[in-house]
């Protein structure tokens, strides 16, 4: 009974995780209609990052939500220059883009590889929240408790920026018909630029957010963008709810799939996606059909 | 037998509804000429009636023969041809090429992976021949990209007829072009003998009402005049149509 | 004789005779690498630039013959009919590729087939009594085709050589025949195609299934070549390296695919005797060519070429007729 409760409480936590990092390659999906390679490395940049602001550099060590929220930001300023320097040279090609995206995940991959080697690092519990919630004979970790919170938080606060903002109707309008956005005098290339940075940031917040739970190591990337994948073709892209529901929903088929199928577990992770880029391709409350 | 018989048919996008009950009866050999403001759907029954959209409801006959369920890839093999308003040929290729490729998408060597295209001698005399009609016999080989729009408008209507259509489906054929184009393409069209059926979409009144025998007339996805050329100009709703009273 | 089939000719010959004067077994064994590389990227480019639909996974494909070949050998098949089974199963899981995949174009078909590609990554890796896993499977031993031994890499390379160029003539009337033009219509009007009467799905499934067969080939010849497969051959990595193959190339050319195999493992195996990192470099020549050269090294070669020798001709106009020139006042 434990054991399904825990599992329960870490596919929660995962699919939490799972919404941070999807959140930012859905609103780029839906913007400007090609996925985000670069996704899984801009997660893995930022868990790097966060770690070693952590764990001390210089001898100064950062406090884990001050490393969170720095590492978000300089991931975020890549993410723009990358926009700005590389894909906006593409205007229109979502083809030649998505290459692009895939060549600079790689270059992010080897230069991490580079700068910190090959073996995981550890990154701690932050202060706090170390310890366990208890329900009787139930211990769950303070931690992940944490970031489904965080992960609400977000969530809410996406949903009102998108909502109640001028950015967020500017963002849904290019979504839904980025044609029209530029004749109404929407800047959609800027738009590009600030979604792109926006999502990245997110990415790399999520990755040192994942630290204490997935630690940080190579490869994290090419375990997470696939994840991110599966979510936004099941939510469907360019919509928040979608992330939402879909990484809730994947958060469970991945942990209980690990759990109970070790050997199918990336079959049943991608069997529902495939399923649903068959039977109803615009995801379960997408907008556009990719 | 009507050479093309739609009945009843009807298309809706979520709530909007673009094509409601239109009913059309063209003879064989007859030139139909459909007009209608902007948005009148007329496009959209094109879509219908080649199959490249699915009507709610409603049938489509050619010669007869219920069509409605008929895939639109088939329905070139059973005799109707269609141009569109927008050019959309094969750049990268001659027009020889071009014309070789419509006579190809009726041939059953168009699954071959093996025999050498441009030694098909049946096809590529066809295809000359094809050019010739339409005046561009002459220029062949010249790739498609480095010719004027109006002779594209002439090689897509060579495609067309190459495919030896029972009836023809032209798009605003006339759009875009100069006059000189224009009067090529009238002649063009003129020359077609009366074993092809002609449908013509077209704006401009000009050319329009010089071609045709009969007049549909659309708005807001219905049928609203329809008849002899001299019956649609005199009537009194054409005029509301287009001018609003 | 055209300046194009004197030098084909020439490369023919050059290739044949490579053992002979190509010194040392490492470079041999490159070669090797090269030609059944560039069956890998012509078998992608069918796909890519024949008809126009970009996948990301098909190193998947390439990876279900190898591991299909060197799993029927563990189980003691023979070498015949190992390979014929393997190809037998690499053209049914490309079938079945084909149709999930071919529910879309463009975006959607990249994204079903890096999934796919993971998918079968991900079983590769996981499903550890059929694969084993992380350690790959051992293959013992080459076949011996006519009673020949294929052991040393000069055999093994002239094996190789034989079915390469068996390929690029396969690829070549393929090219020319009445449904590579088709195909090619399909790439660049779909919808025009459709009414004229052409099958685009069907089009497109049967050149999957063509693209399939050179792949599966080539991965039959890799294995056959390291004596090994592991997961990694099916990595996006490698999916992203083949289709590297082929746009740095030149896509939609015949020569194309092969100079970009030549382009990648040249430099992966020279670079990696200097640098570590391959992947930083891969990545930055993949956006390198989609940037500044996206039609790829042939045609943009031949292109750069073809200025140089009209602005060549312009000035040899110019000087050598005297009489046409303007006389100074």
């Amino acid at each position: 009974m434990t054991f399904w409760l825990v599992l329960t409480v870490n596919s929660i936590t995962f699919g939490g995780l799972l919404f941070l990092l999807s959140a930012g390659f859905s609103l780029i999906f839906g913007l400007m209609r090609i996925p985000n390679l670069t996704h899984g490395s801009l997660f893995m940049l930022g868990a790097y990052l966060g770690a070693t602001l952590t764990i001390g550099l210089l001898y100064v060590t950062v406090n884990f939500w001050l490393a969170a929220i720095l590492s978000g930001l300089m991931v975020a300023a890549f993410g723009a220059l990358t926009e700005r320097l590389l894909l906006r040279r593409l205007p229109g090609d979502q083809l030649a883009q998505v290459l692009v995206t895939l060549g600079i995940s790689f270059m992010i991959a080897d230069v991490c590889l580079m700068l910190w080697g090959g073996d995981p690092l550890n990154v701690e519990t932050p202060a706090g929240l170390g310890g366990f919630l208890r329900f009787g004979a139930l211990a769950l970790p303070l931690y992940r408790l944490a970031v489904i919170v965080i992960a609400m938080i977000f969530a809410i606060a996406l949903w009102m920026l998108l909502d109640r903002t001028r950015l967020g109707a500017m963002i849904r309008a290019g979504v839904d018909d980025p044609d029209m956005a530029r004749v109404v005098g929407i800047r959609v290339s800027q738009l590009f630029t600030i979604v792109f940075a926006l999502g990245a940031g997110l990415a790399g917040f999520a990755g040192i957010i994942g630290g204490p739970i997935l630690s940080v190591y190579p490869g994290l990337d090419q375990d997470m963008l696939p994840l991110a994948l599966v979510v936004v073709i099941l939510g469907g892209t360019g919509s928040l709810l979608g992330s939402f529901v879909g990484s809730i929903i994947v958060g469970f088929i991945y942990n209980f799939g690990q759990a109970l199928l070790p050997e199918l577990a990336y079959f049943v992770l991608f069997l529902p996606m495939l399923l649903v880029l068959i039977l109803r391709p615009q995801g379960l409350f997408g907008r556009q059909v990719p | 037998m009507t050479a093309l018989a739609v009945t009843r048919l009807c298309k809706a996008f979520g709530g909007l509804r673009v094509t409601t009950d239109v009913n059309l009866n063209v003879e064989p050999g007859e030139r139909r000429l459909i007009i209608g403001p902007n948005g009148a759907g007329k496009t959209t029954l094109f879509n219908l009636i080649t199959g490249e959209l699915t009507p709610d409801s409603g049938s489509i006959e050619l010669f007869g023969q219920d069509i409605t369920r008929v895939p639109s890839r088939r329905r070139p093999h059973l005799g109707m041809a269609r141009t569109y308003q927008i050019i959309t040929l094969f750049a990268r290729d001659t027009i020889l090429r071009n014309v070789t490729l419509a006579l190809l998408g009726l041939s059953k060597v168009r699954w071959n992976p093996i025999a050498v295209l441009d030694r098909q001698h049946g096809l590529v005399d066809r295809a000359h021949e094809a050019l010739q009609r339409v005046g561009l016999g002459h220029i062949a080989d010249r790739p498609l990209s480095q010719t004027s729009y109006g002779e594209r408008r002439r090689v897509e209507i060579a495609m067309a007829l190459a495919q030896n259509p029972k009836v023809l489906l032209l798009d605003e054929p006339f759009a875009g072009l100069s006059i000189d184009e224009r009067q090529d393409v009238q002649k063009l069209l003129r020359a077609i003998p009366r074993d092809v059926t002609i449908v013509m979409i077209e704006h401009n009144m000009d050319v329009a009402l010089d071609f045709a025998e009969r007049i549909t007339l659309l708005h807001f996805g219905e049928v609203v005049v329809e008849g002899t050329r001299a019956e649609v100009v005199d009537d009194p709703r054409t005029r509301e149509v287009y001018l609003g009273h | 004789m055209s300046v194009r089939n004197i030098a084909l000719g020439i490369l023919f010959l050059a290739l044949a005779s490579l053992p002979y004067w190509m010194d040392g077994i490492f470079y041999i064994n490159v070669s090797s690498q090269i030609l059944f590389y560039a069956i890998f990227a012509l078998g992608l480019n069918v796909l890519v630039g024949y008809a126009g639909l970009v996948s990301l996974g098909h190193a998947g494909l390439f990876g279900v013959a190898s591991y299909a070949t060197g799993f029927l050998l563990a189980e003691g098949f023979g070498h015949t009919e190992a390979i014929l089974v393997a190809l037998v199963i690499g053209v049914a899981s490309t079938a079945v590729f084909a149709a999930l995949s071919l529910r879309t174009t463009g975006i959607g078909f990249i994204m079903i087939t890096l999934a796919l590609g993971q998918i079968l990554w991900g079983l590769a890796y996981r499903w550890i009594s059929l694969t084993g896993g992380d350690n790959g499977i051992n293959l013992h031993g080459r076949p011996a085709p006519f009673g020949i031994s294929l052991q040393s890499p000069t055999a093994f390379y002239y094996a190789t050589f034989v079915v390469f160029v068996v390929s690029v003539v396969a690829v070549a009337i393929f090219v020319r025949s009445p449904f590579g033009a088709a195909l090619m219509g399909t790439r660049d009007q779909p919808r025009r195609m459709n009414a004229l009467g052409y099958h685009v799905w069907m089009i497109r499934f049967i050149a999957c299934l063509l693209s399939g067969l050179l792949t599966c080939v080539a991965g039959i010849l890799f294995v056959y070549y390291t004596q090994f497969i592991s997961p990694q051959a099916l990595a996006l990595t490698s999916s992203a390296e083949v289709l590297l193959m082929v746009i740095s190339g030149g896509p939609a050319t015949l020569l194309g695919p092969i100079v970009g195999a030549v382009l990648v493992v040249v430099v992966k195996n020279v670079v990696s005797g200097f640098l570590e990192r391959w992947n930083l470099l891969l990545g930055a020549i993949f956006v390198a060519i989609v940037i500044l050269m996206p039609e790829g090294l042939v045609p943009g070669t031949a292109r750069l070429w073809r200025a140089a020798w009209q602005r060549m001709r312009r000035r040899a106009d110019a000087a050598g007729t005297p009489g046409d020139a303007e006389p100074k006042p």
